[in-house]
This record gives structure tokens, sequence and C-alpha cells, in this order.
């Protein structure tokens, strides 16, 4: 068995196998052997099968070793033999906390590849189930990130009480909880009625004093200052280079938002601003998420204001023998974690030649290790929920 | 004994009961979950936790990190050739008694991902599984139903007898061979213990 697939739960076990006799690590400055920890790919954190290689000094971390693959579906490989509009129900198990981003981005792509306009009642749609779903996101992840630091249940109760009103509203409208498959090319599946329009406007209404309980609840709460504070600090410059995106982008102070980069969408008619953070540590990516979740909300208010009547699927779409021109195409938006593209590649068949996802969550994570080192074994969990990732979308 | 005596009984204040009965009771009435989330699925398993559907209303809110402390095992999501091993061995770190729900369609066939070269085509191919849940994913009480099931199961199960549960039979093993990576494969492909061949109908 080789070392990659060895498991390693626990230590004793994991040096029985074979393979994993090779040296102990050496201390950097020359003293006394490394405890090598084999973290997952189950561990009691909520963000599924990954594992880290780690290498402690007492209880310090000097190494750390990301090992992936523990979910790797063979999307991009499903894709190839699959029509363009078959990969739109996989794109829902990409990030499957955020399927309704994930189809825009994908249907923004296709869209582009065959310039396919989109009828202003389906933006609008767009708009609105993506902002629901970057509110729902980021509570989730906050509240995931809170119960790794050990308070076991409450802020994630409140954030699933509150994503449970909103999956209620995707599910009416799409017949789906989790797993929408809403969005096509060149507008949406189906109407929204008056009668969802005004439960989504009773939901959003509700939302802001959601978000402020959440706040009283945390932002100033003592235990989490002192866990987050200045613990994973992300410099500017890593970021940018790393290619980070997305809040925890936005978190170490650089102004990036694909919402106002690309004017992709109909993002230019919303007045909305962009939290940045001072420091880039944990607690500022918890407020960028906070206050992502007020922006999101002056959206939606925004939006379910002004919707116009219309159509929602451009009449001269097509849908049956779907065949885009030779071409090449990277189409992305802002997912609620992050910039996420498709890049596609045509040579005129019925399916993708190439079908490529720039997924948010496994670039964000790259920069893992260097902000890992030097911090103490029990903030490694918490850095790892801070990054706020989604396997299905790092392994594909 | 017969229902209505023991009724009846009971309004005299007697409470009648067999050693079966009050232990299936206790072991059905706190089975502790595996905190075990693979992928999809399990975003579904957590909200079955929550307020809205309170698996806690079945004794089974408690769950626990390390396989030791568990009882039941929820394979929520795709299991895939890398983890299929990391699976059955958590599954036999697990101490008797030990149940295994399968969840969603990724679980029970490989659902979606099935052409995947990656991924394992039903996680029964390895380790029994007691009860199975379509969907994709399956609704929070789609897996309260399957707990419900489980929990009929384990009422059901006599402590004597040949069928009784594997941890009062001295001979039955709970521990499974774990796969490891071939060249092209896992070794073996599956487990024909509990995988059988279907039988040849001539
Ligand atoms: S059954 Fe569907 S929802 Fe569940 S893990 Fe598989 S793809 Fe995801």
């Amino acid at each position: 068995m080789k070392t990659e697939t060895t498991p390693g739960y626990a230590v004793e076990q994991a040096t029985q196998v074979e393979g994993w006799n090779r040296p102990p690590v050496v201390h950097p400055d020359g003293e006394g052997e490394l405890l090598e920890v084999s973290m997952g790919p189950h561990h009691p954190s909520t963000h599924g099968v990954f594992r880290m290689d780690v290498a402690l000094d007492g209880e310090r971390v000097v190494k750390l070793k990301p090992v992936f693959g523990y979910l790797h579906r063979n999307h991009e490989q499903i894709a190839e033999s699959a029509s363009y509009l078959a990969m739109m129900p996989y794109t829902d198990r990409l990030d499957y906390f955020c399927s309704l981003s994930n189809n825009w981005a994908y249907a923004l792509a296709v869209e582009k590849l065959v310039g396919q306009a989109v009828p202003e009642r389906a933006e609008y749609i767009r708009v609105i189930l993506a902002e629901f779903t970057r509110v729902q996101n980021h509570a989730s992840a906050i509240g995931f990130l809170i119960q790794e630091m050990g308070a076991s249940g409450t802020p994630l109760m409140y954030a699933f009480r509150e994503r449970e009103k909103i999956l209620d509203l995707f599910e009416s409208l799409t017949g789906s909880r989790m797993m929408c498959n809403y969005m096509r090319f060149g507008g949406c599946r189906v109407d929204v009625t008056a009668a969802w329009l005004e439960a989504a406007r009773k939901v959003a209404a509700g939302l802001p004093q959601f978000v402020d309980e959440f706040e009283a609840l945390l932002t100033g709460n003592e235990i989490l200052m002192a866990r987050c504070q200045g613990v994973g600090v992300l410099k500017p410059e890593l970021a940018v280079n790393a290619g980070i995106t997305g809040p925890m982008l936005r978190a170490s102070g650089v102004n990036y938002d694909i919402r106002k980069v690309d004017h992709y969408g109909i993002y230019d008619r919303f007045k909305f601003r962009v939290p940045l953070g001072d420091h880039g540590d944990i607690y500022d990516r918890y407020m960028v998420r906070v206050l992502e979740m007020r922006e999101s909300i002056g959206i939606l208010n925004q939006a379910l204001k002004e919707i116009p009547a219309g159509p929602v699927m451009d009449p001269k779409a097509k849908i049956r023998g779907f065949k885009p021109k030779p071409g090449e195409v990277y189409g992305r938006i802002e997912a609620p974690k992050g910039e996420l593209g498709f890049y596609l590649i045509s040579t005129g068949g019925a399916e993708p030649y190439r079908y490529r996802v720039r997924p948010p969550s496994l670039i964000n994570l790259t920069v893992l290790e260097d902000l890992c080192l030097g911090q103490n074994v029990a903030d490694v969990i918490l850095i790892f929920g801070s990054v706020d990732i989604v396997l299905g979308e790092v392994d594909r | 004994m017969e229902n209505e005596l023991k009724i009846e009984l009971g309004k005299q204040g007697v409470f009648v009961t067999t050693i079966e009965e009050l232990y299936n009771w206790g072991r059905k009435s706190s089975v502790w979950p595996m905190q075990f989330g693979l992928a999809c699925c399990a975003i579904e398993m957590i909200a079955t936790t929550m307020a809205r559907y309170d698996m806690a209303r079945f004794g089974a809110e408690v769950f626990r990190p390390s396989p030791r402390q568990a009882d039941l095992m929820i394979i929520s999501g795709t299991v895939t050739k890398k983890m299929a091993p990391q699976v059955v061995r958590l599954y036999n770190q697990m101490a008797e008694p030990k149940y295994v729900i399968a969840m969603g369609a990724c679980a029970i066939s490989g659902g979606p991902f099935k052409q995947g070269y990656n991924v394992l085509k039903g996680i029964d191919r390895y380790i029994p599984v007691d009860v199975h849940i379509p969907g994709c994913p399956p609704r929070p009480e789609a897996l309260l139903q399957a707990f419900m099931t489980l929990q009929k199961k384990i009422e059901a199960q006599s402590l004597t007898g040949e069928d009784r549960p594997r941890h009062l039979n001295a001979e039955a093993s709970g521990e499974f061979p774990v796969p490891e990576q071939g060249e092209h494969d896992l070794e073996p492909p599956v487990n024909r213990l509990v995988w059988p061949l279907p039988a040849q109908v001539k």
C-alpha cells in the first residue's frame, strides 16, 4: 500500500502499514523529532473528506501537506461524454451549498460561447437566487466555523434555521431543496409566481433581524475574538499571488469583487458596497462574511422591488440539438466562495471537447500551509474552516 | 404474552416485559450515529439534526466523531475508490452492535457519478447495509424514516437463535476485509460475503 492511500487515522496503526516506515521528519533546528499527525480524511470538522499531514513540534505546526482526492468524482471527465445541458445537474453537485450560483456560472459560460441573450426577468431571478444562495452559504459557513471552535450547535442551529427558510423558497420554485438544476442557456426553467415573490420578500425582510441576532451572539464574543484575532493571517501580496478570491481575498484588504469588475448579469443596476478586511485573520474573514450578508440583503430588496414582467426564457434559445460552433470560452461569476469559472472548448459537437472548472475552494486552499505554519495544532481546523471550502468542489 | 393481557395488567399498575423487549428498547432508543460526512448528502444529514427536523426526538442527536463511540454509520455521499478503504476501516473500528444506513443514490449505487472511474458502485459491496435511502439527496424526512425503519429492525431482533445479532454470536465476526488499492481497481473489487453473486435461474 502506498503512502498516499494509507489512512493513518491512528498513529500507531499507521506505522504498521508498509511504506510508512520512512525516516522521521527531522526538526529544522536539529533537535529531536517531530510528531507527524495525519488529520483526516475522517475528522471531527464538518468540511468533508480532506486529509492534512501535519508535522508538529510540540503544539506548533512546522509542516502541513494537504492530501486531496478523497471525493474525486470525475466531474470533468463525465462532461466530455455528456451533452451541454446534461452537465447542468452535475454543476449542482460541485459546491453543494450553492447549486444556483454554480448553475449560473455554467449557463453564463455556455451563453458566452453561443452568444445567447438572456431576458430581463430571468436576469433578475438569477440575481435574486444567487444572493439568497450567498446569504445561506455565508450563514452556514460561519456556523460551521464556530462549531469547529467548540460551540457545538448553537450558531449552526441559528444559521440552519434561516437556511431552511431560504431552501423552502428554492424548493417551491425549483422542486428541490439543494440540487436545484434551475437555469438554462438563455434563461430559467420556470417563471416565478407573484406568490413566490411575495414569499421571497417576506424572507428577505426577515433576514436583517437574523443577521443582527447572529452578530449579537458572535461579533463581540470574547472567546471568538481570542481564538480568531491574529490567527491565520493572510498577507494581501500572498493572496493576490496565489490567486485567492472571494471573501478570503477581501478579508485581506484587496478590493476585488467580480460583480463589480466584470459587470456580469445586471449587477450594475444595484447599489452595494464591497466589504474589506484589514488584517486578513480569521476574524476579518468572519466579519467580511457578515457584512456581505448585509449587502446581499440590500441587493435582494432592490431586485425584488424592481423585477419586471416578461418572459424568463429567450424564445429563440435552442434547446434540442444544441451544438455550439467551435470556440473557447471562459465564463466566471462571483460565487459565495470566490471566483467560480467554467472553461469550455467546443469543437462543434454536442458535447464539450474540454470542460474545466475553476473552483474557488481548491484555489483558496492552496495557501493553507502558509496560514498554518507556526500556529497551534488546534487552530489548524479553525483556519481550515475559515477558508470555507466544500469538498465537492475541491476534488470534483 | 398477549398484548391485551399486558394492557390489562398495565391498567392494574403491573408492568410486564421480557428481557428481550427491554434490551432492544434500550438499544433502539439511543442509537448514536457517527459524525461522518462524505459529500452532498451529509448536508442533508446535518439539516436533519438541526432544529427543524430534530433527530433528537429519536434519541440520536449525539453525533460522535470517534467510531469507537458510535453505533450507527450513515454513509452520506459518494464513496470514491480512494475513500472506500477508510470507510471499511472506520466500520471495523466501531464497536458492536453496529448498523449502517446508506444515504443517497451515491452510497447505494454510485448515483449520478456511476460512470466515473473513481467512484465505488455502492458501499454494500464491502460492508453490510441495514437500510438504503434513495434520493439525490434524500430529504431529511427520508433520513428520519430510514432511522425509524432501523429502530423497527433493532426492536425485532431476537436475542437467541440463528439470526441473533452479531454481537451476541461468538462466531460471527464484525470485521470486514479492508480493500486495498490495486493496479487498476480496489482489491478485492467486492466482498463476496456481503455481496453474493445473484442466484442462477436455469
Ligand atoms: S446521492 Fe446525490 S446528493 Fe447524495 S452524495 Fe450523491 S450526488 Fe450528492
